[in-house]
């Protein structure tokens, strides 16, 4: 692609565009017979911060899931820019951090891991890890072992591991549920600034619905099962958004939406 | 200071008892003294013996044994318990045979491994490797199929393809229980040599000797084999321990 730059180890950055990056279409999926999703399509903006919100079994994680491929679809396509997910360089950030770092290597090698993966040499990967370091403002010794760092650390560690790669999409699997509110807000506003610097396409599921606001550009609220769409609210708040935002009249006005919806749902 | 002091002396305090209830037994003569003789006497006879030499053959003998049953057990059990665990289907399929031979006590195969190999070394480190390879490959294998499936899948979502997710992720993922199964399988593996040497024809060995004294009604000589072949068995846990506490650094965080 020729309005790709690229940076010092040779990986892509990536330029924010106003249009699709992915596309779902037809999908169908099923568990011990009864249908989740059927005949779904979803199109997800490039450069944009996806939240999905919805009922407690709707299937939230299940759909981003089968989205980054960690779930197999029973029916249906998802590509990503026209492409297929193996051509997509994906990252992915879980909610048990402690379940998703490796403890037997250090933080550092964490970050570094899918960068050796993809066989990049020493010295590229040893650039891109510094990067992400001066990138993340890293305060703490990452030459520590996962099980020595804080909760709020140790899910850093996993946000510069999946970004590492520079991916295209960046999923985020209710990345704050195991997290206290301080590191919450200082997770959400790494988030945010990492967004503003790379514009990376995330996809974030959240539970909390002010989390699930606050980082949006877009808020999918699904149904119950069988799922639909109940609504997909742009919620266009200016950037950088602060703490101060969660009190001005468009993100309480879209907030207040979603709710009303999301409880309709409920008690559909 | 004074707290800290109490709890560094509490282990000491078990095995204080221990002298001290079994001298009180021995003073008060609530047991014939042909059949135990007092914790001084033991002791004595104990240090005397291991200055000599004599008993420092029969450790040797018996460690040697236990060391070379150890090591073809953990030489087989390791890999072929991650193999097999790496495989569900493969696991299954040997599950019930794993299981019934692990719950069979490996002493009642002594008579069968003699008609194999005879009455020769070679039988009592056999016996003694083949009790203690399943425990070990069971371990091994429970390791790996216990991985956190988050991790696997976190290393396949960064690309990794499955011979990576097994060295990276399985192997690494079942070190904690395998050493828990190496450290059960090293005490079996001493369990089965000693039993082995009290009742398969042997010249040497802490069991043989265990058996000899006790025939001749050389009591001192009994007890001190047989706290000497204890503290054989604690020292050889404790290495282990270390061992993993070294290694498997992230064990149990």
């Amino acid at each position: 692609m020729s309005d790709m730059l690229t940076d010092a180890a040779g990986l892509p950055v990536m330029l924010t565009r106003d249009r699709t990056h992915i596309t779902v279409r037809g999908l169908y999926k099923s568990f011990a017979g009864s249908p989740l999703y059927e005949n779904f399509d979803l199109d997800i903006p490039e450069g944009r911060i996806i939240s999905i919100f919805g009922p407690n079994g709707c299937g939230k994680s299940t759909l981003m899931n089968m989205i980054a491929g960690l779930i197999p679809v029973d029916q249906g396509e998802i590509l990503f820019d026209g492409k297929t997910l193996k051509q997509t360089r994906i990252g992915y950030v879980f909610q048990q951090y402690r379940e998703a770092l490796f403890p037997w290597i250090r933080a550092i090698d964490n970050i570094a891991y899918p960068l050796k993966r993809m066989g990049l040499g020493k010295p590229q990967v040893k650039a891109r890890v510094d990067e992400l370091v001066a990138e993340f403002d890293i305060r703490f010794d990452l030459n520590r072992y996962p099980y020595e760092l804080s909760g709020g650390q140790q899910q850093t560690v996993c946000i510069m591991r999946a970004l590492a790669p520079r991916p295209e999409v960046l999923f985020l699997d209710e990345p704050f549920s195991a997290l206290d509110y301080e590191m919450t807000l200082f997770i959400r506003d790494k988030l945010q600034d990492i967004y503003l610097k790379t514009g990376v396409t995330m996809v974030i599921v959240s539970h909390n619905l002010e989390d699930a606001v606050f980082l949006a550009d877009k808020i999918l609220l699904l149904t119950r099962r069988p799922t639909r769409i109940a609504d997909y609210m742009p919620f266009d708040l200016a950037r950088p958004r602060n703490p101060a935002s969660m009190s001005e009249s468009s993100f309480v006005a879209t907030k207040a939406h979603a709710l009303e919806i999301f409880q309709r749902e409920v008690r559909a | 200071m004074e707290p800290t002091l109490t709890r560094r002396l509490l282990p000491f305090l078990g095995p204080v008892l221990f002298f001290v209830v079994w001298y009180g037994v021995v003073v008060l003569g609530l047991v014939n003294k042909v059949l135990l003789p007092s914790p001084f006497e033991t002791v004595a006879f104990l240090a005397n013996s291991l200055v000599k030499g004599v008993m420092v053959i029969d450790i040797w003998a018996t460690f040697e044994r236990t060391a070379i049953a150890f090591a073809c057990a953990a030489a087989v059990g390791v890999p072929l318990g991650i193999a097999l665990g790496s495989s569900e289907t493969a696991y299954r399929s040997v599950e019930f045979l794993i299981d019934f031979f692990r719950s069979t006590p490996s002493s009642a195969l002594i008579p069968l491994f003699l008609l194999i190999f005879g009455i020769t070394d070679a039988n009592k480190i056999a016996i003694a490797a083949f009790a203690a390879v399943l425990v070990i490959l069971f371990n091994s294998a429970y390791g790996v199929m216990h991985a956190r499936k988050t991790r696997i899948l976190a290393a396949r979502v960064m690309g990794a393809n499955a011979w990576d997710i097994f060295r990276d992720v399985l192997l690494m993922e079942s070190l904690s229980q395998t050493f828990v199964g190496l450290r059960n399988g090293i005490s079996m593996a001493l369990v089965i040599v000693i039993v082995a040497e009290m009742f398969i024809g042997s010249e040497t060995g802490l069991g043989h000797r265990i058996i000899d004294a006790q025939q001749v009604l050389n009591v001192k000589d009994m007890y001190a084999s047989i706290l000497v072949t204890g503290a054989l068995g604690y020292l050889l846990n404790v290495a282990f321990l270390v061992m993993e506490k070294r290694f498997i650094h992230w064990s149990g965080k």
